[in-house]
């Protein structure tokens, strides 16, 4: 068993941490602590690490999974524990396993977010009733260039419920094709219903599911 | 986090800088330290963090229980502009908490054209800009590094400033502030006593005189000024504090790598080189040190580069066996060494093939100048027949890319000089003709010229620099020359030259000049993106002054300069007869080979010998 899979947690300040300099940053954690990381072979050898679905800039996550390789057997129980002790802040380990599932089984990604409104919230309602309509339209721009994606179908199980600053949302997005990044979310708010657009809104991802809504680790 | 930081994070580049929380980083109870200290970087997060002597200072002044030294750096524009835009003040990155609350800031004044960005953390920070201005002895805002070894130009900022070497001056400095702000000192009585630490200079107590002419008539001492300020150092390196569990950015920096700090000081005593002379008497770390101190920062970091540093690598003693000692770690664990600092003249290919078993770098060498009468002009020790010699040993060993860099405007140039360094980069390119083995890979051979810079305390200190339309020509003369398709010529710009320079002679007068560019919208000058050289003259104008007044008047050899307070060791009789042995074209012998006497040894205790 040379393929490992580890779950963490991305939050605080190092959500802010980009996705390639994460790359970076997790080497250097597992050479601190010890981890018989395998490399590629050639010229210039890197090691295996692959993130299974990159986090955007700034969201937090308590769900990554990331795949790699070592050249020997070691104690995955014991692994996370060992990462932790040498991690930056808010990057956290919390269990290492041998993959069951290849990470293309993943579709559906649950999430919390915050919409911050300075001026008093709307009705949790209002927000509902807007993912639930049947088109939601969102303008983005794409490597090839702007395109509308249809949210409707792509966000599912929407709720929202007031909190401290404005209201604590939850829902599924779909998290492969299409890819649906939570933010786009407020974007659509921004361009169909501007008066519930919130004044900031934060992201956390919570889980990962397959087709089924199952749980994908 | 604070709500307006973590509104406007998301919006500006690369925020993994303005966070903190890095691997290794220091966090104190802010409730049981006793002294908070800022320690204030004027450049980028990526600058500051590759600043070794800013590492160094971190970890020593943190390894004092008491105090909490935390990491300040300069935002970059979109970030600077947001912070403003939403009243965020400056904060530090290990606790966010404002500079203002902190007792104590420092700054790092490696290069003048950081100059402006110190204003412009003061102000950001909430504090007045001017010493005088702050009345309260806290905060103290003082100022360290190798720029200040002029410490006119920044004077009118800073409380005091720290000459030399910080490990223990800084920590001096700290202790007495803590005892005057627990006493309840003024401001004024805490300066005072500390003008009494060696290696302090309190600008405040110096008053410049000027002449007619503008020229400095006198650096008057007023009472308590101590009639000269000698800068400290580390006499022994093996026992001086050494960072071996640095921070780890989480995002890219400059130089993201471990480095070894081989020894302080330079042998060679090129004449235009500041630093030669300022970071006198040689002193070095001994080889099991530097092993174990190597070993243990990649083991600490992860990093996978390591590096050794000083003035001039191939000057060290036992290099080959520091070499090979970190090779035995690093080899096997994927972890380069680099060697960066070597001398065209002893470089040896046998250590350089050794280091590149794991990866390969380019190759860079600077002769800084085209001729060989040049060279014996600025005390460049080294001669194209070993300069070729070892381009032919690298080529033969397959390197294909070789980096050369050059002054133009050197004291007695002539055109045949500037001539010389296109015949120079014809030479290396013949040698690459006969001896590369493998031809069809190409060479690469980059010539890259600065606009020479005459620096305090160096022997060229009195020198004017040339106008910068006269090395506009040299530029143009010289790219003319250059007719080869393989030689590829890089050039300084003219005017960021000649505004550093007259900021590195500047007296006291130039601090009004640098507040002025300031109001004017100047900061983050060392970049690019930043420098304006119209808003430069204009803030030169507003205060009735002459850049070239500064950059490219001569220097009587009997004129009041504005550095004359400080004496950073080495004699000004031994600075004059390199000067006068320049025009001469004469060489002086390095340190090893004849000891000149520079006095550079008398800042070392009694029974400790200069390794020169």
């Amino acid at each position: 068993m040379d393929k490992l899979r580890i779950r963490f947690e991305k939050a605080g300040k190092a959500a802010y941490i980009s996705h390639l300099d994460l790359m970076h940053v997790v080497q250097r954690v597992f050479l601190r602590a010890g981890t018989p990381l395998k490399y590629s072979e050639g010229f210039n050898p890197h090691p295996q690490l692959s993130i299974c679905v990159p986090l955007p800039l700034g969201m937090e996550s308590g769900c990554e999974l990331m795949d790699f390789r070592v050249t020997r057997d070691i104690d995955a129980a014991a692994l996370p524990g060992e990462l932790n002790a040498v991690s930056p802040e808010g990057l956290r380990f919390i269990e290492c396993y041998e993959p069951q599932r290849k990470a293309s089984e993943i579709k559906w990604l649950r999430c919390a977010g915050i919409y911050e409104y300075d001026a008093g919230a709307p009705e949790a309602s209002a927000l509902e009733g807007f993912y639930s309509r049947g088109s939601v339209p969102v303008l983005r721009r794409t490597k090839r260039g702007e395109g509308v994606l249809e949210l409707a179908g792509n966000v599912r199980d929407f709720t929202a419920a007031p909190c401290e600053g404005g209201l604590r949302v939850e829902c599924a997005v779909s998290a492969a094709e299409p890819s649906v990044n939570p933010e786009l979310l407020v974007r659509a708010l921004e361009q169909n219903e501007p008066g519930l657009r919130p004044d900031f809104a934060s992201w956390r991802r919570l889980e990962f599911y397959d087709k089924d809504m199952t749980a994908f680790r | 986090m604070d709500k307006r930081l973590r509104r406007i994070l998301p919006t500006v580049q690369k925020p993994a800088r303005y966070t903190g929380g890095e691997y290794n980083e220091i966090i104190k109870d802010k409730r049981s330290v006793k002294l908070r200290m800022a320690f204030c970087f004027p450049d980028t997060y990526e600058i500051g963090m590759s600043n070794l002597g800013m590492r160094i200072l971190y970890g020593c002044i943190n390894a004092v229980p008491e105090f909490w030294c935390e990491r300040v750096f300069a935002p970059w524009g979109d970030m600077a502009e947001a912070m403003r835009r939403e009243n965020i003040p400056l904060y530090a990155l290990e606790s966010g908490d404002p500079v203002a609350d902190f007792d104590v800031l420092g700054f790092s004044l490696g290069y003048e054209m950081a100059y402006c960005t110190v204003l412009d953390m003061l102000d950001m920070a909430g504090l007045p800009l001017r010493s005088e201005e702050r009345t309260e002895l806290v905060p103290l805002v003082f100022a360290g590094g190798t720029s200040i070894c002029n410490p006119e130009p920044m004077a009118p900022f800073m409380d005091l400033m720290a000459l030399g070497e910080g490990e223990e001056l800084d920590i001096e400095i700290l202790r007495l502030f803590q005892k005057a702000r627990d006493e309840g000192w003024t401001k004024r009585a805490f300066l005072l006593e500390a003008a009494k630490i060696p290696g302090v200079y309190v600008p405040s107590l110096y008053e410049p005189v000027y002449n007619d002419d503008g020229t400095l008539a006198e650096m008057k001492a007023l009472p308590g000024a101590p009639e000269k300020v000698t800068k400290r150092i580390v006499a022994d390196l093996d026992a001086a504090y050494y960072p071996t569990n640095p921070i780890v950015p989480s995002t890219e920096v400059v130089h993201d790598r471990v480095n070894v700090e081989l020894f302080r000081g330079c042998v060679r005593g090129c004449r235009f080189c500041q630093a030669g002379y300022a970071y006198r008497p040689i002193r070095a770390r001994s080889p099991q040190k530097l092993i174990e101190q190597g070993i243990e920062a990649v083991r600490n970091t992860g990093c996978q580069e390591a590096t050794l540093l000083s003035l001039s690598s191939s000057d060290y003693r036992n290099l080959g066996e520091v070499c090979d000692g970190l090779l035995d770690y690093c080899e096997p664990r994927n972890v380069s060494l680099s060697l960066p600092s070597l001398r065209a003249d002893n470089f040896s290919m046998e250590l350089m093939s050794r280091l590149q078993k794991v990866r390969r770098g380019g190759l860079t060498f600077a002769p800084e100048a085209g001729t060989q009468r040049l060279r014996d002009v600025i005390n460049k020790n080294v001669t194209e027949e070993e300069l070729l010699n070892t381009c032919r040993i690298a080529f033969e060993g397959g390197w294909s890319g070789i980096k050369l860099y050059f002054m133009l405007g050197l004291p007695t140039e002539t055109d045949e000089d500037v001539v010389g360094i296109a015949e120079l980069a014809d030479r290396v390119l013949h040698t690459w003709r006969q001896h590369s083995p493998n031809k069809q890979r190409g060479v690469r051979i980059t010539v890259s010229t600065s606009c020479f810079i005459p620096k305090p305390h160096s022997p060229f200190q009195w020198e004017p620099q040339v106008t910068m339309d006269e090395y506009r020509r040299r530029v143009n003369l010289l790219r003319g020359s250059i007719r080869a398709r393989n030689v590829q010529y890089n050039w300084h710009d003219a005017d960021t030259s000649f505004i550093e320079a007259a900021l590195s002679r500047g007296d006291r007068r130039v601090g009004g000049v640098i507040e002025a560019a300031w109001r004017r919208g100047a900061r983050m000058e060392a970049w690019s993106d930043y420098f304006d050289f119209k808003r430069w003259l204009a803030a030169f104008a507003d205060c009735g002054l002459d850049p070239a007044f500064y950059a490219t008047r001569e220097r009587g050899e009997g004129e009041r300069l504005p550095w004359d307070r400080i004496d950073m060791g080495v004699r000004r009789d031994i600075l004059l007869r390199e000067r006068h042995r320049a025009y001469r074209a004469e060489l002086s012998p390095d340190c090893r080979a004849q000891c000149s006497a520079c006095g550079a040894a008398a800042l070392l205790p009694k029974g400790v010998k200069c390794d020169g």
